[in-house]
């Protein structure tokens, strides 16, 4: 009857052991002590998590250096080569074998980067971004005749990349030629450290196409510019550069002076092809394009963008700011009398 | 089994292929098209994919918009497919079709986990379920009036929305954070960044994603609580084809001498159709699955020897409700529209459409919202509109934010893509006024303005000229007055103060995304003198060289 009234009554405890118990205290404590000391222990001592100004948590950058890509020159040749007359293919060769061929540059197994600017979603013809001709002739020459590994191409232009590089025919010449297109994406960048620069000491710059290169390539188009009068070799490593890059115009002259710090490329290559005369950097209409008839191969950029701003964009009177600056940080020298071969 | 020849062999071949196994094939394949479609709208991938096909075979899509503009625009016809296709087999497209509904049933499927008696009684028709057939009625009688809002409930529509402003830049995000990792450890990194749905380019923002998304999750979440909730109370395509498919030729038939009435068949019904009694054919979504857990084989999907006794083949709305829901659309109407949003007498500065966009009030008899035109732009500058910009009515469609990007001079893929013509299809040389267009000039987005107080030359007498220099049109719509001062340190500076030639101007806001002045930029671009409204023209007529 009572089991029916308290079905209960025959339930049996299991009693937490005492053993039980003082695991558990020893537990919690050994838990909490471990938590007192990640909270608590200054700064210095291993492990500890303690961040007394609040510094310790703000995020550290990668900051890496960029190596000198140069190569030295055969005392014989020169530091300019201007090709002429030709295809677009004989002018390059014959603008490459007046500063020593193109082998003497790039070697078997090298990873060789080609920087065009391909700055705008612009077809070729309007000449406000390289010339895939010759860019195309370029991979194959380092493919083919130099063997180089690798060859990429990479840009990080104003407007969409994919666009950029699909509508200047820049993706189509680089990959029927053998070239690997890299296009930035927010992942791509890091910041770059450059001494001796006065705007871009740390700046955040395209950082994965470079991995493993050891060649570097600039093929800039020739074009006039609003602010800076003109848009030549160095002003094309502005498109390697990331962040807030809209602030520089406010001292263009110390930027593109700065840029000759921040890269010291194998060559140079200025397209003297389709020259925008006017209405730069972004041209529009084949009216503000001129068919010249010259390419210059280079290892002094001062003295190209010099020579191209007199010959090629045919200006006269003084020589753009960011020059003088450039030559004044040690980029290289404004003049080119007696250091350029002309081949016709 | 009746047939007594059947040998072991054969009996586990017709298990393999029974229609339950083959809708989830469609199912996968349907869904594979649709997140391919997604990804494939990159414009580096899209070559000529027709990546907006799923919501041109939506009938509601194209039967609301004959509704509102009395034309069938391009290929919306091809939803004559998907309505034959009712016809023969009922609301197959709802569960061998719709990405959305292959999502809340794999979503329920997975995380829905009851007993069988609870499943019973949550498969159980659910009287509220003719709220579908109400929301129908409204959207279309208020797409008949001008004013198209299927696009906030159509499952086609939700999902393209959702992926572009919701789905695509999480995953875009984790990819990203996984490269990182990854590339840490020394893995090359291009490789994962190229199967981004957006490669290549800045990570995309989307202004208001977080009521997108937090919409689409929310409905997603609904299945916890009721399985396919949306796809039985809400949807308004379902209903569209619940209408239709009272007339379909196949359904569910009960053999009721067979029937021992155990309700098994509703463990796993998509639809609360009630199988177990009069079936109810404009809930049904063909699912098969009652066939499948029949143990007395009492249910067949036929066309031949059907009970018409055993079948409610009308939805279940009535009269006074189907009167109810037209008035609320009726009223609805002038409801949103009363704001002057959409008309000339109070439009925003900021509803500034893509290229090709159709005048405002036309625009909104054909934006379903679905953010084709967001998903495949290049530089992100399209954005969902918010309350802001148009009101209510505006949600969600596309509209250009000149703080985050610019239009691409030589780009009109949005346009490309617009199932219903919201945004005509123009081609890059219509968009610029060249050749034959030259006539009528380029299509013109809004106006850019100079804010002089907040402009480095003007204001500050420190040289900038971002502006001038982005400027693509040629002669550029941006020049400058060059003033030589000496400034507050006492250094002579050369200002060039840039102003706007209207004339030039497209309105492609690349003057704005550049400028430094980044947060409220020194030169914007509003809605002003935008060429696809008469009425919102700025200029009375382009003055020429003559006249300069």
């Amino acid at each position: 009857m009572a089991k029916e009234k308290y079905p209960h009554l025959d339930y049996q405890q299991r009693q937490m052991s005492r053993r039980d118990l003082i695991k558990k205290g020893v537990g919690i404590a050994a838990a909490s002590a471990a938590a007192s000391y990640l909270a608590f222990a200054p700064e210095h001592f291993p492990l500890s998590l303690k961040d007394d100004s609040g510094l310790r948590s703000l995020p550290t950058p990668d900051i890496f250096r960029l190596p000198d890509f140069r190569v030295a020159k055969e005392k014989s040749k020169f530091d300019l080569g201007l090709g002429r007359s030709g295809s677009v293919a004989v002018k390059l060769k014959k603008a490459l074998d007046a500063v020593g061929g193109i082998e003497h540059y790039v070697k078997p197994g090298d990873i060789v980067l080609i920087k065009p600017n391909v700055a705008f979603d612009r077809s070729p013809n309007l000449g406000a971004t390289s010339n895939p001709e010759i860019i195309k002739e370029l991979i194959q020459l380092i493919l083919v005749d130099c063997r180089a590994a690798e060859v990429r191409v990479a840009d990080n232009p104003i407007e969409s990349p994919a666009d950029c590089f699909a509508k200047s025919g820049i993706r189509l010449a680089a990959e029927q030629a053998g070239g690997r297109v890299y296009l930035p994406d927010s992942n791509a960048f890091e910041i770059l450290s450059t001494p001796g620069a006065v705007l871009i000491e740390q700046w955040p710059f395209f950082k994965r196409p470079f991995r493993d290169v050891n060649k570097v390539i600039g093929i800039a188009p020739v074009k006039d510019h609003n602010l800076c009068q003109a848009s030549l070799g160095i002003k094309n490593w502005y498109g390697l550069l990331g962040g807030r890059r809209n602030q520089f115009h406010q001292d263009i002259h110390e930027i593109i002076s700065d840029l000759s710090v921040m890269i010291q490329p194998t060559l140079t290559i200025l397209d003297g092809t389709h020259i925008l005369m006017e209405n730069g950097p972004t041209g529009g209409d084949p009216s503000n394009v001129k068919n010249g008839d010259a390419v210059l191969v280079g290892v002094d950029p001062v003295a190209m963008d010099a020579w191209a701003f007199e010959h090629l964009l045919e200006r006269t009177g003084e020589l753009p700011e960011y020059l003088y600056k450039a030559e004044a940080k040690g980029s290289g020298k404004i003049d080119y009398r007696g250091r350029l071969k002309e081949v016709v | 089994m009746t047939e007594p020849l059947d040998s072991s062999k054969t009996e586990g071949l017709r298990k393999l292929l029974r229609l339950t196994n083959v809708r989830i094939v469609f199912q996968i394949i349907f869904f594979g098209l649709f997140v391919l479609s997604v990804w494939a709208s990159w414009t580096s991938r899209i070559g000529g994919y027709p990546v907006s096909r799923f919501l041109e075979i939506d009938p509601l899509v194209s039967i609301s918009t004959a509704l509102s503009t009395g034309y069938i625009y391009r290929y919306l016809g091809w939803s004559l497919a998907i309505i034959v296709v009712t016809f023969l087999f009922g609301r197959v497209f709802c569960n061998w079709i719709c990405p959305f509904g292959t999502l809340h049933q794999f979503v329920g499927w997975l995380f829905n986990i009851h007993p069988a008696t609870k499943r019973i009684e949550q498969n159980q028709y659910h009287h509220l379920q003719y709220l579908k057939y109400g929301i129908l009625v409204i959207f279309l009688m208020m797409a008949a009036l001008g004013a198209l809002q299927i696009g906030l409930l159509d499952p086609i529509v939700l999902m393209y929305r959702g992926f572009t402003v919701f789905v695509a830049p999480a995953a875009d995000m984790l990819i990203d954070s996984a490269t990182s990792f990854s590339s840490k450890a020394g893995m090359e990194p291009a490789f994962a960044a190229s199967l981004k749905f957006a490669p290549g380019t800045a990570s995309r923002v989307f202004v208001g994603s977080f009521w997108v998304g937090a919409f689409f999750l929310a409905l997603i979440i609904l299945n916890l609580w009721k399985p396919r909730f949306f796809c039985r109370f809400l949807c308004p395509l379902g209903a569209l084809l619940g209408v239709i498919s009272r007339y379909s030729l196949f359904r569910i038939n009960r053999n009721v001498n067979r029937c021992t009435d155990c309700n098994l068949c509703l463990t796993r019904c998509e639809g609360a159709s009630d199988p177990q009694g009069k079936v109810r054919v404009s809930e049904c979504f063909s699912c098969m699955n009652c066939l499948d857990d029949c143990p007395e084989d009492a249910l067949q999907f036929t066309m031949l020897g059907l009970d018409q006794n055993q079948v409610v083949s009308k939805p279940d709305l009535s009269r006074r409700r189907l009167l109810f829901a037209g008035l609320s659309g009726l009223f609805m109407f002038p409801l949103m529209r009363n704001n002057g949003r959409a008309t000339d007498e109070n439009f925003s500065p900021d509803m500034i459409r893509p290229p090709g966009s159709v005048a405002e009030l036309e625009f909104l008899e054909k934006c379903i919202k679905c953010d084709q035109c967001i998903n495949v732009c290049p530089t992100n500058v399209l954005q969902p509109a918010t309350f802001k910009e148009g009101g209510f009515e505006g949600l969600w469609t596309p509209v250009m934010n000149f703080n985050i990007r610019h239009c691409q001079l030589k780009c009109a893929l949005c346009s490309e893509v617009c199932p219903t013509g919201a945004i005509r299809k123009i081609s890059v040389a219509e968009k610029l006024g060249k050749g034959e267009y030259g006539e009528q000039g380029p299509v013109r987005l809004g106006t850019a303005f100079i804010n002089a107080s907040r402009c480095l030359p003007w204001a500050n007498q420190i040289p900038c000229v971002v502006c001038e220099e982005v400027c693509p049109v040629s002669p550029k719509a941006i020049q400058t007055i060059d003033e030589e001062v000496k400034d507050v340190y006492g250094n002579m500076v050369v200002l060039n103060k840039p102003f706007i030639v209207p004339d030039l101007c497209i309105g492609c806001g690349i003057c704005q995304s550049e400028c430094p002045v980044q947060d409220q930029p020194a030169v914007y671009v509003t809605a002003v003198g935008e060429s696809r409204s008469q009425h919102r023209k700025l200029l009375l007529k382009f003055r020429t060289s003559e006249q300069v």
